[in-house]
C-alpha cells in the first residue's frame, strides 16, 4: 500500500467483513435456489422459443423465459401496479429474506436497506402506457405507470412490502450493475446498516423491448435453443436474452450472530469496477484491471482463486478479450472456467446477481456447475472451461466476471466461510 | 465539525467540489443559471417541445438548448439522447472550471451519472415510429433505429460522459427518481472516501418533457394545471400552490479528494461533508405529513458532517409545491432541527427552474454550493400567499446575502426515497 490519495495508486481501502446470509432466485431454468440449482447442477437450459408474444417477425425468437405466474404468488393489489420484472424480483426477495431468517420490521429502526440493479425498468408495462397515450390519448395512461416504469422500482417496491428503511437506491450498468449493487450493499452494511438486500432481477420480454434489445447488435439470431448462445465456442453467434436473477441477503456477521444465524453462504471478499479505455487509445480493455483489484480487495493471490465464473459475452471479440485476460492473469488453464448462464441466456441487470448466487451454492457444495452446448471450444489451450457436466472441487473462493455493453467491467470475490 | 488534517466522514479521506457545470432553464452555464436563481426570475413557460394542448398540466421549465451552439457535433446530436447531451455539456464545463484537464490519471477517476428518466424522448418518440403510433403491439423492427439500445439502457449515458472524461475507474447510473441528483454525488463521494477513485466526474441529467412523461404526472394530478398564468405556476410552500411544474436539466461536478485538490493549487467550492439516505417503506408516491423518515436522513448527514443543527446557515428544500410534499418537508425540519427551524433559510429554487426529476437535487446541490460561494442564499420565487401550515422563513422572493458556510439540501421522492446531504465552505473546513 502507498500514501492515500497518491495518484495511479489504491489507497487502503475500506474494511469491515459483509457475509451473505440467504439467497432468493428467479431464474428460467428453475424458481426458487433449490430448484434453479437442482437444474443447473443437472445441465437443464430455460432457453426456448419465446412464447409470450409471437417472435415469428423478429431476427431474434429464443429468450431465457421464467414459467411463472406470479399472481398466485404475491398479494392482488401489487398486481396491477407492477410490471413482470418487479414481480419477479418481490418473489425473490421474499425468498432472500426467508432463507436468512429475517423479518426486517423485527429489526432496529433504518437497521436495513436496498440496492438493486437495473436496466431499462419495467418496459412491458411501458410498451402498454406507450400504447394507450398513442392510440387512444393522454388520459388513458395509468396512474401507476410513473412509479412501475422507473429503474429503482424494484428497490422501492421491496423496501415499501418488508418495512426496510435504511438506504435504498438502484445502479445501472448494463450488464455489469449486479456486482456493483452487491459492492454498494457491502458498503453499506460497513457503514452500520445491519442488513441489506441486493442483486438484482430484470427482463423485459414484449415486443418494444425485444426491438431494442436486438439493436444491442449482440443478440443472436439463431433460432435452435441449443446453438444460439456458445459463449467461447467457434460458433459463437451472440447470446440469448432472458429473465431472472438473484436477490442476496447481505449482513454484518455480529449483527447475524445476534439474529441467531447460523448458516452463512460466503463472505463478499473483494470488488472492483473500471471502465474501458476509448477505442484506438491502445490501452488495454479494463477487465484485466478489474480482477486485479478484486483479488487485492480480497488480499487475495491469483493462485487462491478457485473458479471464475465468466462473463461470457458470447461475441467472438468480447470472448476473446475475456479469454485472454484470465489467461494473463491466472496462467493458461490454470484456474476452472463455467457460465451457468449458458442455461439462462443474459438476464440484464439480474445476470451478475444471479452469479454470485450460483458461485456461494458452489462454495457450499464443492461442485462447480457446467458450461452447456459448448461443443467446440475455441480457446481450450488457454482457459479450462468446465463442460457439459459439473466438476468437484474444493473450492475456498470464487471469482464471478460482469461486463456491461458501452465498456463496464466489474469483478467480484466470494469467500467460502471459515 | 472537519479540520484541516483530520479524516473525513466514518474515517475515510475527503472529498471536495472543485468544478460546477450546469445545463438549466433559463440559460446554459453556471454563471447564467446564478444570475437567474439570485435574480429570483422564473423560467417555467407553457410547453414549447410538443404540442400539449390534450394534457392537463401544460407548464414547465424548458431548457433553450441549442447543441451545436453547445459545441456538439452531428454525429453526437444525431445519435444521443437529450439527456445525454446535456450530461455532456455540463460534465465539460465542470472539467474546466475544475481547471483539471491534463492532471487526470484515467485509473483512477470515474464517472456516475444520475437520472430519473434516462432517454425518455427519444423512446417516447421512437415508440411512435415502430407501433406506427400505438397501432400495433407487435412492433415493426424494420424501423427500429440503429441507436436505440442506447436509450433502452441509461449506462450509455455515462459511457459517453467517461469518454469526454478519458475516466477508467468506476462508472454508471444511480437512479432513485427524483433523490438520483443527491444519491449519485454521494455515491461517488463514497468511491473516493474508500479509494476507489481519486477524481470523480459526478451529477445528474433528465430530460423527459415528453408526452409520456406529461401524461404519467396528469393521471396521479402532480403537475401544476396552472396553464393560465405559466411563469408563476410553480408556488413551493404557498397556500395557492398545486403540484410541480416539470422541468429539465443537468448539473455535473468534479469531486475530488481533498488532498488530491489541494496538491494541484484547485479552487475548493465545498466539502461534501456528510449524507444519508432512508426509504420511508411507505408508498410509491405518497407521504406522512410528519416526515419521520426524511428527518431521520437529515439527523443521520449532520452526524456524519459533525455539524450541530444550529449551524445550519441555510437549508436547500425539495419544495415541489405539491400540497403534500410541502407539509412533509416542513414536518422533517421541524422533527429534525427543532427550534432551529424557525430561525434558518430555507428555499425553493423548483420555483424557477421547475422540478426536472432525477436531475434537480444535482442542480439543487450546484445552488448550494454557488450559495456557499457567493455568501448569497436564493429566493423562492412565487411564494405571496403563506400557507399558515408551512410556517418556515423560505426567503420569499428576494435572494439574500448572507454569509453561508453550511448547507443542507434534502431531496424526496417516488419510491418513498428520503436523502440529505451537507455542504461545508471553505469558512468551516480551513478554519
Amino acid at each position: 500500500m502507498t500514501a492515500p490519495g497518491t495518484a495511479g495508486t489504491a489507497p487502503a481501502r475500506a474494511t469491515g467483513t459483509a457475509v451473505v446470509t440467504g439467497l432468493g432466485v428467479v431464474a428460467p431454468n428453475g424458481l426458487g435456489v433449490a430448484e434453479y440449482w437442482a437444474a443447473t447442477l443437472r445441465g437443464e437450459s430455460g432457453i426456448g422459443r419465446i412464447t409470450r408474444f409471437d417472435p415469428a417477425p423478429y431476427s431474434a425468437q429464443l429468450a431465457g423465459e421464467v414459467t411463472l405466474d406470479t399472481a398466485s404468488r404475491l398479494p392482488s393489489r401489487l398486481l396491477p401496479q407492477t410490471d413482470r420484472m418487479t414481480q419477479l424480483a418481490l418473489i425473490a426477495a421474499e425468498e432472500a429474506l426467508a432463507d436468512a431468517g429475517a423479518d426486517p420490521r423485527q429489526l432496529a429502526d433504518y437497521a436495513t436497506g436496498v440496492v438493486t440493479a437495473a436496466s431499462a425498468g419495467g418496459f412491458e408495462f411501458g410498451q402498454r402506457e406507450l400504447e394507450a397515450l398513442w392510440s387512444k390519448g393522454g388520459a388513458y395512461v395509468s396512474a401507476y405507470q410513473s412509479f412501475a416504469w422507473f429503474y429503482p422500482v424494484n428497490s422501492g417496491q421491496i423496501s415499501i412490502r418488508h418495512g426496510m428503511r435504511g438506504p435504498g437506491s438502484t445502479l445501472v450498468a448494463e450488464q455489469a450493475g449486479g456486482l456493483d449493487a452487491i459492492a454498494k450493499a457491502r458498503r453499506h452494511v460497513r457503514d452500520g446498516t445491519a442488513l441489506m438486500l441486493a442483486g438484482g432481477v430484470d427482463g423485459s420480454l414484449c415486443p418494444w423491448s425485444w426491438v431494442c434489445m436486438i439493436r444491442s447488435g449482440r443478440v443472436s439470431p439463431v433460432t435452435e435453443p441449443s446453438r444460439a448462445y456458445l459463449p467461447f465456442d467457434l460458433d459463437v453467434t451472440g447470446h440469448v436474452p432472458g429473465e431472472g436473477g438473484a436477490l442476496l441477503v447481505v449482513e454484518d456477521p455480529g449483527e447475524a450472530r445476534q439474529r441467531g444465524v447460523d448458516r452463512i453462504y460466503g463472505v463478499v471478499a473483494g470488488h472492483a469496477a473500471t471502465f474501458d479505455p476509448q477505442p484506438g487509445s491502445g490501452r488495454e480493455p479494463g477487465l484485466r484491471r478489474a480482477i486485479e483489484l478484486a483479488l487485492r480487495d480480497a488480499r487475495l493471490s491469483v493462485a487462491e482463486v478457485d473458479v471464475v465464473f465468466a462473463d461470457a459475452a458470447g461475441v467472438a471479440a468480447l470472448d476473446r478479450v475475456e479469454v485472454d485476460t484470465l489467461a494473463t492473469v491466472f496462467g493458461p488453464r490454470a484456474v476452472p472456467v463455467t457460465a451457468p448462464k449458458t442455461m439462462t441466456g443474459r438476464l440484464l441487470g439480474g445476470g451478475a446477481a444471479l452469479d454470485v448466487a450460483t458461485a456461494l451454492l458452489s462454495l457450499r457444495d464443492s461442485v462447480i456447475p457446467p458450461t452447456i452446448h459448448i461443443d467446440r471450444p475455441a480457446f481450450a489451450e488457454a482457459i479450462d472451461l468446465v463442460g457439459s457436466e459439473p466438476r468437484e472441487a474444493t473450492l475456498t473462493n470464487a471469482l464471478v466476471l460482469a461486463r456491461g455493453q458501452g465498456g463496464f467491467n466489474s469483478a467480484m470475490v466470494l469467500r467460502r466461510p471459515a | 465539525m472537519l479540520r484541516k488534517n483530520e479524516e473525513g466522514p466514518r474515517g475515510g479521506r475527503r472529498v471536495v467540489v472543485t468544478g460546477i457545470g450546469v445545463v438549466a432553464p433559463g440559460g446554459i452555464g453556471t454563471k447564467q443559471y446564478w444570475d437567474l436563481l439570485t435574480a429570483g426570475r422564473t423560467a417555467t413557460r407553457t410547453i414549447t417541445a410538443f404540442d400539449a394542448t390534450q394534457f392537463r398540466s401544460r407548464v414547465a421549465a424548458e431548457c433553450d438548448f441549442n447543441p451545436v451552439e453547445a459545441g456538439l457535433t452531428q454525429r453526437q446530436i444525431r445519435r444521443w439522447d437529450r439527456t445525454t447531451q446535456f450530461a455532456y455539456v455540463a460534465a465539460r464545463e465542470a472539467l474546466v472550471d475544475s481547471g483539471i484537464v491534463g492532471e487526470l490519471h484515467p485509473e483512477r477517476t470515474g464517472v456516475m451519472v444520475g437520472t430519473a428518466c434516462g432517454m425518455t424522448i427519444s423512446l417516447d418518440h421512437e415508440y411512435a415510429v415502430v407501433s406506427d403510433e400505438g397501432r400495433i403491439w407487435q412492433v415493426d423492427e424494420a424501423h427500429a433505429m440503429p441507436y436505440l439500445y442506447d436509450y433502452f439502457v441509461p449506462s450509455s449515458m455515462a459511457a459517453e460522459v467517461a469518454g469526454l472524461v478519458g475516466a477508467e475507474g468506476p462508472v454508471g447510473i444511480v437512479s432513485t427518481g427524483c433523490t438520483s441528483g443527491i444519491d449519485v454525488v454521494t455515491h461517488a463521494v463514497d468511491l473516493i472516501r474508500d479509494g476507489e477513485a481519486d477524481v470523480m466526474i459526478a451529477g445528474a441529467s433528465d430530460a423527459a418533457i415528453s408526452p409520456i412523461t406529461v401524461a404519467c404526472f396528469d393521471a396521479i394530478k402532480a403537475t401544476t394545471p396552472r396553464n393560465d398564468e405559466p411563469e408563476t405556476a410553480s408556488r413551493p410552500f404557498d397556500r395557492t400552490r398545486n403540484g410541480f411544474a416539470l422541468g429539465e436539466g443537468s448539473a455535473v461536478f468534479v469531486l475530488e479528494e481533498f488532498g488530491h485538490a489541494r496538491r494541484r493549487g484547485a479552487h475548493v467550492y465545498a466539502e461534501i461533508a456528510g449524507y444519508a439516505s432512508r426509504c420511508n417503506a411507505f408508498s410509491m408516491t405518497g407521504l406522512r405529513p410528519d416526515g419521520v423518515e426524511l428527518a431521520a436522513a437529515i439527523t443521520g448527514a449532520l452526524d456524519l458532517a459533525r455539524v450541530d443543527r444550529s449551524e445550519i446557515d441555510y437549508i436547500n428544500a425539495h419544495g415541489s409545491a405539491t400540497k403534500q410534499n410541502d407539509l412533509h418537508e416542513t414536518g422533517a425540519y421541524k422533527r429534525s432541527l427543532g427550534e432551529h427551524a424557525y430561525t434558518t433559510p430555507v428555499s425553493s429554487i423548483k420555483s424557477m427552474i421547475g422540478h426536472s426529476l432525477g436531475a434537480i437535487c444535482s442542480l439543487e446541490v450546484a445552488a448550494s454550493v454557488l450559495a456557499i460561494e457567493h455568501s448569497v442564499i436564493p429566493p423562492t420565487a412565487n411564494l405571496r400567499e403563506p400557507d399558515p401550515e408551512c410556517d418556515l422563513d423560505y426567503v420569499p422572493l428576494v435572494a439574500r446575502e448572507q454569509r453561508t458556510d453550511v448547507v443542507l439540501s434534502v431531496a424526496s421522492g417516488f419510491g418513498g426515497f428520503q436523502s440529505a446531504i451537507v455542504l461545508a465552505g471553505p469558512g468551516r473546513w480551513a478554519a
